[in-house]
């Protein structure tokens, strides 16, 4: 899955230095790069940049953190966990929506005070959604990296024998919360470090979420590297692959900037660990971690609860809490758009998991016959197609594939989506495949059984509740590409996320609102299957129940 | 000798040290025992024969089992059963299924459920074909993964500390049950525990590692 990044970096290296044969260019030249930082917005458009990136992810990281801290164990992280697991398969581009909905002048927030708590008959005139500064888009990302960080976390804090570290603090006098972050937060933190960083690379570049919730004037600089992309002038090319390079060097810089961050991290917290303190604002902490951590998840929620309202309502006028009348009109005027677009995006996605699907299982298969092993080296191999900002190569693969004539649609946009599915699949199946006890392929092959009767009658059929969530998690993750499919698929391919997220500008709520509800349901409704088909198949197998 | 299983300076490195260095015959119906305190490498010794070497060990010598090589055969060639502390039954399968996974393939169906319900009336399971392993008891449960792998039809049986994790009544019980069964197919038996009980109902020859 490299040649699809590395020939897409090189399609941004020639031309942002001048070189492309297509348009009758040939550099090189600095030329792109003179056009870009003549650009008055681009100081804003690359301090956007990097400001929602790293508030987002560092934010995120904080509220998990603590969050874990201070309530792993307990009910009430049980509840919280229930709450946000779901909603790590919504996508971006919905939540989105969801959230601008909510918390916009004329959102339902606003409605629901209005006019009584503020005294407003009409929206204010406040610039919440797009806001200048990306607050609004930061708070976009954040409810949606939380879920993700809180359940990659969990999945690390198995290995690190959490519990007994804060049992031993406790005893020894530690608040449960200063216990952890002293005892667990380092080990678990080393585990989860590539998720991290993908976040930081995600949230420095994501497109659809800017589009939908960042500010215009000017937009950051992803979004300004798709708008010059997408500009009839092939010139404009130049300088959207000079951006591309600018927007890479970024998301490396800030990811420096970040390994710095947890050095200096590092020395502090050891300093603390020294000194002793036992946590006298543990509780206080751990309650704003939970309320952060329920917020987030209660967010999204209202979020697409608003959305179900706009998608059935008739005449909604401004202060009123509720329509004046519920009607499936906007259903039936936008449903049967959304169905081709459903048609396109199943069909996109169910090949991508398949194959994403296949190809794991061949490789740890592979892993478990051979007795190979992956390195700490190979496990970043997998996260670099996720830690590369799309907009650094996806423009680049786009411009080769028209420098060679190749056929932009249906077919390329499948294989790029694979770039971004393959690491989640393989992230999400790894686990549970190698903790397969290895003895029951002992006993299969002793009664006889070939190396891949083990597999199909013995550890498939085991492990079918993961591998279930392992493609829920593949057509998750496909449903919810935006930048692949629209720079892939030359604007031919229209999937439910391109068509909602290009709905944004339109402001037309209803249509967005049948649309976003759509991708959410393309995306949740597999994870309910996979959830749903092993506790069928397998209701009276007491011993697959917890596996 | 034909019949049986034979060690020949087998030795099994871990790192290039040399673990343990096993010569012995084991003949139809005999039981040898090996002794010797966890992290000797009995266990490895048993993964060798089974073919399942984990990567990091490497072995010198040959196993013969019947008077064939087995040693760079297939794991699923080999004919040589194990049984585990652990049951290992499948837990997707019926107890019924999980013997039809054991029994060798060919015959009608009805053949093969006749077999399978003699087979768990030779261990007082009658009628427990449909049920959910999960819901078995300790004992009951190491009774059927016996039965599941004499369908096989080996032609050696390893045990790898299998009574371990059954209480004290049980033990005795399942233990004889394990020994008669492979004694009335003159099965060769190696044993690896750390119980001088077991070494000492096995009746056969001890050999002690890694003092």
């Amino acid at each position: 899955m490299l040649g699809p990044l590395a020939a897409g970096l090189l399609g941004t290296l020639l031309p942002a230095f001048g070189h492309l044969p297509a348009a009758g260019l040939s550099g090189p030249s600095l030329e792109p790069f003179r056009n870009l930082f003549d650009w008055g917005g681009l100081p804003r458009a690359v301090i956007l940049s990097v400001t929602t990136g790293l508030l987002a992810t560092a934010i995120s990281l904080l509220i998990v953190m603590l969050l874990t801290a201070g309530w792993s164990g307990t009910r009430a992280f049980r509840a919280v966990e229930r709450l946000l697991s779901p909603l790590l398969s919504v996508p971006h581009a919905a939540a989105a929506f969801g959230l601008a909905f909510l918390i916009a002048p004329s959102g339902w927030l606003s409605r629901l005070t209005s006019p009584g708590l503020t005294g407003w008959d009409r929206p204010p005139d406040l610039l919440i959604v797009q806001d200048t500064w990306g607050l609004t888009m930061t708070a976009g990302l954040i409810i949606k990296e939380v879920p993700f960080l809180l359940l990659i976390t969990l999945a690390a804090l198995g290995q690190a024998d959490a519990q007994r570290s804060v049992t031993i603090s406790q005893a020894l006098g530690y608040g449960r919360l200063t216990g952890w972050l002293k005892t667990v937060l380092p080990r678990v933190y080393a585990q989860i470090r590539p998720p991290v960083y993908v976040v930081l690379a995600y949230a420095m570049s994501v497109v659809d979420v800017a589009v939908i919730l960042g500010p215009n004037t000017p937009p950051p600089l992803s979004v300004q590297i798709v708008k010059m992309m997408s500009d009839p002038n092939l010139a404009m090319r130049l300088e959207a692959a000079a951006a591309a390079l600018l927007q890479l060097s970024l998301v490396i810089g800030a990811l420096i900037f970040w390994r710095l961050g947890e050095v200096l991290a590092a020395w502090l917290g050891k300093h603390w660990i020294a000194s002793g303190t036992r946590g006298r604002f543990d509780p206080m902490v751990a309650r704003i971690a939970l309320l952060a951590g329920a917020g987030s998840a209660i967010a999204v929620l209202l979020g697409l609860f608003v959305l179900a309202i706009w998608s059935f309502a008739g005449f909604w006028g401004f202060p009123d809490a509720l329509p004046d009348s519920l009607t499936l009109r906007n259903w039936v005027r936008f449903g049967p758009g959304t169905l081709d677009a459903l048609g396109e995006t199943a069909l996109i996605a169910v090949t991508v998991a398949l194959a994403g699907l296949i190809l794991t299982i061949g490789c740890l298969e592979a892993e478990y016959r051979y007795g190979l092993s992956f390195s700490q080296r190979a496990v970043w191999l997998l996260y670099l197609p996720l830690l590369i900002p799309q907009t650094a190569f996806l423009p680049g693969l786009q411009t080769l594939m028209l420098h060679l004539g190749a056929d932009i649609g249906r077919g390329p946009v499948m294989l790029a989506h694979l770039v971004f599915v393959l690491p989640y699949v393989f992230l999400s199946l790894a686990d549970p495949f190698r903790a397969w006890d290895a003895r029951m392929g002992t006993i299969a092959a002793a009664l006889g059984a070939s190396p891949n009767g083990v597999l199909w009658r013995v550890r498939l059929p085991m492990l079918l509740r993961p591998i279930l969530t392992t493609l829920a998690v593949g057509l998750a993750v496909s449903v919810g590409q935006y930048l692949p499919t629209l720079l892939i698929g030359g604007g031919r391919v229209a999937t439910l996320t391109t068509e909602a997220v290009a709905l944004a500008s339109g402001g037309d709520r209803r249509a967005i609102a049948v649309y976003g509800l759509m991708q959410t349901g393309a995306a949740l409704i597999p994870f309910m299957l996979a959830l749903l088909i092993p506790a069928l198949v397998w209701r009276n197998r007491k011993g697959l129940r917890h596996g | 000798m034909d019949k049986g299983l034979s060690l020949r300076d087998v030795t099994i490195f871990k790192q290039g040290k040399a673990l343990l260095s096993v010569t012995h015959d084991i003949g139809s119906g005999e039981v040898l025992t090996v002794m010797g305190p966890s992290g000797v490498g009995k266990s490895t010794l048993l993964a060798f024969i089974t073919g399942t070497l984990p990567t990091d060990f490497r072995a010198e010598g040959e196993v013969w089992l019947d008077g064939h090589n087995i040693t760079n055969a297939a794991p699923h060639q080999r004919r040589v059963g194990i049984l585990f502390q652990d049951d290992l039954l499948f837990p997707h399968l019926s107890v019924g299924a999980n013997l039809a996974f054991g029994l060798k393939p060919g015959g009608s169906s009805a053949a093969r459920q006749a077999k399978i319900n003699e087979a768990l009336q030779e261990v007082d399971l009658d009628g427990f074909a449909d049920r959910d392993p999960a819901t078995l008891s300790g004992g009951q449960k190491t009774r059927v993964a016996l039965m599941r792998m004499l369908l096989s039809e080996p032609c050696g049986l390893l045990l790898d500390e299998p009574f371990s994790r059954l209480d004290a009544a049980l033990r005795a019980q399942v233990r004889d049950m394990v020994f008669a069964r492979a004694k009335a197919r003159s099965l060769p038996v190696l044993m690896v525990t750390h119980d001088s009980d077991d070494a000492q109902a096995a009746g056969g020859e001890v050999i002690t590692l890694g003092d």
